[in-house]
């Protein structure tokens, strides 16, 4: 094969395709504040956003290298630290330049991290939240992407990821079941309803997401060949089966479609695909889609009985859905599909070496999140107040409300910001004395 | 009969509700409303506006309740809605002069009896 050369049309999809899957983030963002409460959407749609700066910084300082330069089997070496080496030369066996290369992956890296706040809105510390976040893209993904994508024993074992299905929602899924666990459950959990407050802000972000997701996917091919057309086209045809599928059963079992069930698909349809989209077929997308929904509307619905507070069901959308898809995956590939062939062509075999793949990453993942969780909770302490909690961590851990009028706020004309309340009360002169 | 108006903090507003229930109290009228009741009040900023919050949000309950009613609504308040902290609100037990049940004429201790249940 000769030694690729610059391309600028696929340079150009990944730049577009960077671009796609940074939307996915705030896209999460509003995901994510739609399902909570009023009191808490600042402070849930800012574990996504601050997944960006904080997530994003690290990728760059450290996590790229210890992903993708050259390393061994477990993990990347550390040629890349601080983006040394890292400039227009082009990443090994694509036509783009590495530093594009390294963006695309770091959008990954920032979105994996911030899949995790759903299981522990509504409850969380935020300095300890994005602490964690930081150590876990570093002890927890990188060397799971360096496994599947960067040259480690997974790829090499034949395992088929094509855009993240074990790398990123596997990890997200399992490392956010256990931080469900280990910050607790909300204190009213069990007791109380916790309903969305604004459902078409959730279905707002599924519906970014799925845009996002044609350049997570699409984009995952790294050129514009007939494997990103694959790729991007399966990523339209699997959610639309898991939507379909998930609004029957909703009708089958209640009589009714719900709108937070078909957000829910969307995203559901999307992870399946994630793993399988550049190795199969448009038809053996539109199944995989399908099937994926039934563990992933099962697990959601049984979760909610439990006293797993895994609040917005990460663990039953991308963690059973990860592993479905990553399963699916070794079921339906095809070499004519850019594939090796999997079980339904005749090699069983493809199915095993999927799912040592899906328990390895389970295995690490659950032993990195739980050693990190231990370790912020002794450092800063993970859960916030009980008096933050029943009043919102909007204005505990933000200073803002998401929806003021305004009313009651009087305006401090210090010329320094006070830095807590107290001390506002004392230096600060107030306007309604004047006006009164 | 006594018309009882609680302030209570919102976040425990399905708590009191709760023990009301148990206590058998039924038909309230709860509605959201602003207030300040000597609690420190927060500071937000928003880019360069800093602010002071002084009224916090609040959740009124009023229940129009017969005497030997009294006593056990504003336990069952107190259990549901004492956290502590200032803030947790006040209970305020007003005389009632005349109490009609629209849907059927009734007056008084009869319009605030609960359907089914004997006259007290």
């Amino acid at each position: 094969m000769p030694t690729p050369s610059f391309n600028a049309v696929d340079t150009l999809w990944v730049l577009i395709a960077t671009g796609l899957v940074l939307l996915m983030t705030p896209a999460l963002a509003l995901f994510y504040g739609g399902l909570v409460r009023t009191k808490n959407i600042l402070n849930t749609m800012m574990m996504s956003v601050g997944a960006l700066g904080v997530v994003g910084i690290v990728w760059a300082l450290a996590g790229y290298s210890l992903a993708f330069a050259p390393g061994g089997a477990w993990l990347g070496g550390l040629d890349h630290l601080g983006l040394r080496g890292v400039g227009l030369d082009l990443r090994r066996d694509t036509t783009i330049p590495q530093l594009l290369f390294f963006a695309y992956q770091g959008t990954f890296a920032v979105i994996t991290a911030a899949l995790i706040s759903g299981a522990i809105v509504e409850r969380m510390k935020y300095t300890a939240y994005l602490l964690f976040i930081a150590l876990w893209s570093l002890v927890v993904y990188a060397p799971v992407a360096h496994w599947v994508w960067g040259g480690g024993w997974l790829g090499t074992l034949g395992v088929l990821d094509f855009a993240g299905g074990t790398v990123v929602h596997i990890t997200a899924g399992s490392a956010a079941a256990v931080a469900a666990v280990m910050v607790g459950r909300r204190r009213s959990h069990g007791r109380q309803a916790f309903l969305p407050h604004n459902v078409p802000m959730m279905l707002t972000g599924a519906s970014l997401l799925w845009f996002g997701w044609l350049g997570f996917n699409g984009g995952s091919a790294l050129a514009v060949n007939g494997i990103a057309v694959q790729a991007a086209v399966n990523t339209i045809l699997a959610p639309m089966a898991t939507l379909a599928t998930w609004m029957a059963i909703d009708a089958a079992r209640t009589g009714r479609t719900t709108a937070v069930g078909a957000g829910t698909a969307i995203v559901v349809g999307l992870v399946a695909i994630t793993p399988a989209c550049g190795f199969v077929s448009p038809a053996s997308a539109l199944a995989i889609g399908a099937i994926a929904a039934l563990p992933c509307y099962y697990a959601i619905l049984k979760r909610a009985g439990t006293r797993l507070d895994d609040s917005l069901d990460v663990l039953g959308a991308h963690g059973t859905g990860g592993v479905t898809g990553a399963l699916l995956t070794g079921v339906f590939a095809q070499k004519a599909w850019g594939g090796t062939d999997g079980l339904i062509a005749g090699h069983a075999e493809q199915v095993w070496k999927q799912a040592v793949a899906v328990g390895a990453t389970v295995v690490w993942t659950v032993a990195g999140t739980w050693l990190l969780l231990t370790i912020v909770n002794a450092l800063v302490g993970t859960r916030a107040s009980g008096k933050d909690e029943a009043s919102g961590l909007d204005v505990s851990e933000h200073g803002e409300e998401g929806y003021t009028d305004g009313e009651g706020a009087i305006l401090v004309l210090a010329s320094t910001v006070a830095p807590s309340s107290v001390a506002a009360h004392a230096a600060a002169p107030r306007l309604s004395e004047e006006a009164a | 009969m006594k018309l009882i108006v609680a302030v209570i903090r919102p976040e425990c507003l399905n708590g009191v509700l709760e023990s009301l229930y148990r206590a058998e109290v039924r038909g309230l009228t709860v509605s959201k409303v602003q207030g300040h009741g000597g609690e420190v009040e927060h500071v937000e900023n928003y880019r360069g506006t800093t602010v002071k919050v002084d009224l916090q949000q609040k959740v009124r309950l009023e229940i129009g309740v017969s005497e030997p009613f009294v006593q056990r609504t504003i336990d069952a308040i107190v259990a549901g809605a004492r956290t502590g902290d200032v803030g947790d609100g006040k209970i305020f037990v007003l005389p009632v002069e005349k109490v009609v049940r629209i849907r059927t004429g009734e007056e008084d201790v009869a319009a605030v009896t609960p359907v089914g249940e004997a006259k007290a």
